[in-house]
């Protein structure tokens, strides 16, 4: 029976193609148009470490400003003070913990051919690696003396890897950074978490860095960092007093297993605050927070305005190619009322028919959708042209979202073509007969 | 007058068409309103001029990695070479770029001391070449001496005792009398005093989305550091034909350092505006297709509502209507629609924008966009159900006697 709707839709379709086809492209662009933003904004905020980002939490204090709060809505600063994120790392409280801070260096490779060249790098404690799940090539991670003594270690990856080293196992070799030789003791493989979440500070989609070294180091002046740097009071001359401000530029990560772990952290940083107060640090009330990956995510607001924006338009657009659609299709089934009228003289039941007339809204609705599988993959194209690298990686189709564009098109056709549907259903049998 | 009375029963009797009808133009309308309204704001931010000689600069930066390395010496080369070279007008060492998006900002207060009010300002390190390479018009007082150029060690955190702000920076320390900031002394870093020795009129902050852009100063700063940036000015016309002249002349002086991100001005403000931009191309085509869309359906529905009158029409044909007459039935009845729809519509946009107000960070609608957007929209309806209405006009009154 299906099969046979399915060819009486075809029949109807053909015999009325210029306003089938209206409809199929108005579903399509509507459907193109929802798809292109939804995904831009389904990337921008998907998790980007599912298997713990509830355990991984950022840690925020407030050692602002006592007359002018950090941020308008209240929130303490989004770094920590030199001193604090390393007092909070030597403490060692928590199960794994990681200090950072994004820097920069020029690399000169060995060769005398071979030019300088600059690289981005992050400072970052040993447990940098195993909380964010870092996937390692060659080698691993350095550990925990090797932060405290100031080590010069580093972490490839793999792409200078591959141009230092041509890809070779490089472990236990060494590279001259910043005038100084660092030795290899890891490389990482391919790695790219997007959003990149450890680091939402200096950008939410950059790409991760190509060279780790340990935050200690940093304290030397060995290294020279190049991230945001916020400060509400002068620092005072020189760098150990730059060290000791209280300037904010340091992050802070602690995983944390479960609840209990949570709230024994949380109790050891109120008393952490406390005793700061005490040294006259600390001036405005406790406001201690540990944000989880997706509400770190949510409070730095890492779906863009703009992408939230467009997506609001283009949901209201795909709804005005729906009554579009609608429109079209109640003058469509109307303008059968006669054949209907026929049909239910001969013996078609009012269900048969509704079946029949919401099979051909289905198909109308498929082919939306293919079409709409096809303008959103050049919206996509249009979108990462645009904005270029800003969209690397969040302009692309996934088999979950072609998914749902063909059942968010099947759902709307079915949906738009209820009503016609019924009215086309109502048709009066005799009134219809008695006119021909 | 006219039909309307019949028209208008006529319509009640087929309610739902020209309700969906209706609901399309008032869709069309609060999202057309509200786009071009967003577009307008964003067109009004990139038409901001920046205060620079935009067409005619580039910079670079010079990262140095050599150790013992005399910056202060090296800084003195590179800037007598890069002056040097023919078709350079001038060139300055800047701490940030205008429009780049990275940069420094400090508060300015009238008191010294902590808790005062201060003033967020754009900071831009620069010699006494600085207003002249940039391209900046003075407005008031004079240019710093090259006696006034301090070298400001890495880890300085101490200020210069003299300045030079943007107009709308003296604007917001003096309201109302910018001029009278002219010698004042103001406070720098809470306790750090510093003179006013001269006003530009304009000079744009790095980051174009914050709200004080405007806002700016230029303090007589040489600076010692490993990661510094060059601006240059060519004489009109030759920016593109010096920038690798340049580029190697500076590599090849000093192999104790690299030259990289050589982009000129313009390239930068493409870049700082670039989701501006996209954000509008999006917006303008989302406009012309939900117009194309919401005409097509106009047409559509006329279209089958006329043939379903085929009769009716040939009858009143019959009995004496002119084709004119018919014409203009169709085209008042999309007019008695499409008011249903702006009427709506227009509450719909306004209603859109509170919303959108309160959820994005945008400025309320401006009315005379209503109104705009409205008479468009009639404009459209009418387009759109002209060819209709001429089939329409076209049917013979002899249709009246034939039977379906």
């Amino acid at each position: 029976m299906f099969a046979y709707y399915l060819r009486l839709a075809w029949l109807s379709i053909r015999q009325s193609y210029g306003l089938s086809l209206l409809m199929v492209l108005a579903i399509g662009l509507g459907i193109g148009a929802a798809m292109t933003t939804v995904t831009v904004n389904y990337l921008m905020s998907a998790n980007p470490i599912p298997t713990k980002s509830e355990q991984l939490f950022y840690v925020q204090l407030d050692n602002w400003d006592p007359h002018e709060p950090a941020n308008d809505n209240g929130d303490p600063p989004d770094q920590l003070t030199y001193r604090d994120s390393t007092a909070l790392w030597a403490a060692n409280k928590a199960f794994r913990q990681v200090v950072q801070a994004q820097m920069t260096a020029v690399l000169e490779p060995e060769g005398k051919d071979s030019l300088p060249f600059q690289v981005s790098g992050r400072a970052n404690s040993a447990d940098f690696f195993a909380m964010f799940e870092v996937p390692f090539l060659f080698g691993g991670s350095w550990d925990r003396s090797a932060d405290e003594s100031m080590q010069q270690v580093v972490v490839l990856s793999q792409s200078l890897n591959d141009r230092l080293f041509g890809g070779r196992d490089s472990v236990g070799e060494k590279v001259k950074l910043a005038g100084d030789y660092y030795q290899v003791v890891g490389v990482i493989a391919n790695w790219q978490p997007r959003p990149r979440f450890y680091d939402i500070t200096t950008g939410a989609f950059n790409e991760v860095e190509e060279v780790f070294v340990p935050f200690s180091l940093i304290s030397q002046q060995k290294i020279s960092r190049n991230g945001n740097t916020n400060c509400w009071k002068p620092s005072g001359e020189g760098y150990e007093a730059f060290l000791n401000s209280e300037c904010v530029w340091t992050q802070f990560w602690v995983e944390l297993r479960n609840e209990q772990e949570k709230q024994d952290y949380l109790t050891f940083l109120n008393a952490y605050v406390s005793e700061q107060k005490k040294l006259g640090r600390f001036e405005r009330p406790v406001n201690n927070r540990l944000s989880d990956v997706m509400q770190w995510m949510e409070n730095q607001q890492v779906v863009a305005q703009d992408a939230s924006l467009m997506m609001v338009m283009s949901l209201m657009f795909l709804l005005v190619c729906l009554l579009n659609t609608i429109g079209l299709l109640l003058a469509k089934f109307l303008s059968k009322a006669p054949q209907i009228g026929l049909r239910q003289a001969l013996g078609a039941s009012r269900q048969d028919l509704f079946t029949q007339y919401l099979t051909e809204a289905g198909c109308i609705g498929i082919a939306g959708g293919l079409l709409g599988l096809v303008f959103a993959w050049l919206g996509l194209q249009g979108v990462q042209a645009l904005y270029g690298d800003e969209m690397k990686g969040l302009a692309e189709l996934d088999l979950a979202m072609v998914g749902l564009a063909m059942l968010l098109a099947l759902v709307s056709s079915l949906l738009a073509g209820l009503y016609p549907t019924w009215r086309a259903c109502t048709v009066q049998p005799s009134q219809q007969l008695k006119s021909q | 007058m006219f039909e309307l009375g019949p028209i208008f029963r006529a319509l009640l009797r087929q309610k739902v068409g020209a309700i969906l009808i209706a609901l399309q133009i008032a869709l069309t309308l609060s999202i057309m309103v509200n786009a071009i309204f967003m577009m307008q704001q964003r067109s009004s931010q990139m038409a901001r001029p920046s205060g620079l000689d935009e067409a005619n600069l580039f910079y670079l930066s010079n990262t140095v990695f050599g150790q013992n390395y005399n910056h202060e010496a090296a800084l003195a080369d590179d800037l007598r070479l890069i002056r040097g070279i023919p078709g350079v007008v001038n060139a300055t060492q800047i701490n940030a770029i205008p429009l780049s998006g990275g940069g420094w900002s400090m508060g300015l207060q009238h008191k010294a001391g902590e808790g005062e009010n201060s003033i967020g300002v754009a900071v831009y390190m620069v010699d006494d070449h600085g207003i002249n390479t940039l391209g900046l018009e003075l407005i008031a007082g004079e240019n710093f001496q090259l006696t006034d150029i301090e070298w400001r060690p890495a880890t300085s955190v101490s200020w210069p005792a003299r300045a030079i702000v943007s107009q709308a920076m003296a604007e917001s320390l003096y309201p109302g009398a910018y001029q009278s900031a002219l010698g004042k002394t103001v406070y720098i870093n809470q306790n750090e005093a510093v003179q006013i020795s001269g006003i530009v009129k304009t000079l744009q902050a790095p980051w174009n989305g914050w709200d004080g852009v405007e806002r700016s100063m230029l303090v007589p700063f040489q600076m010692e550091t490993r990661n510094s940036r060059y601006i240059i000015r060519t004489e009109p016309g030759r920016r593109d034909e010096l920038m690798p002249i340049i580029e190697k002349a500076l590599a090849e002086s000093d192999k104790n350092r690299i030259i990289r991100n050589v982009t000129s001005l313009e390239d930068t403000r493409e870049d700082s505006y670039r989701s501006h931009n996209a954000l509008n191309k999006i917006l303008l085509l989302v406009i012309v297709i939900l117009t194309l869309i919401t005409a097509f359906g106009i047409v559509g529905l006329a279209m089958f509502s006329i043939n379903r009158r085929r009769r009716q029409i040939g009858t009143r044909r019959a009995l004496g209507a002119t084709q004119l007459q018919v014409m203009r039935y169709f085209m008042l009845e999309n007019f008695l629609i499409s008011t249903l729809g702006v009427v709506i519509g227009a509450i719909a946009a306004v209603g859109l924008n509170i919303w959108l107000v309160s959820k994005f960070e945008l400025a309320p609608l401006e009315p005379q966009l209503l109104v705009v957007g409205v008479l468009a929209l009639y404009l459209v309806g009418q387009l759109a159900v002209f060819y209709p209405a001429r089939k329409a006009a076209a049917i013979s009154p002899a249709t009246a006697t034939r039977s379906v």
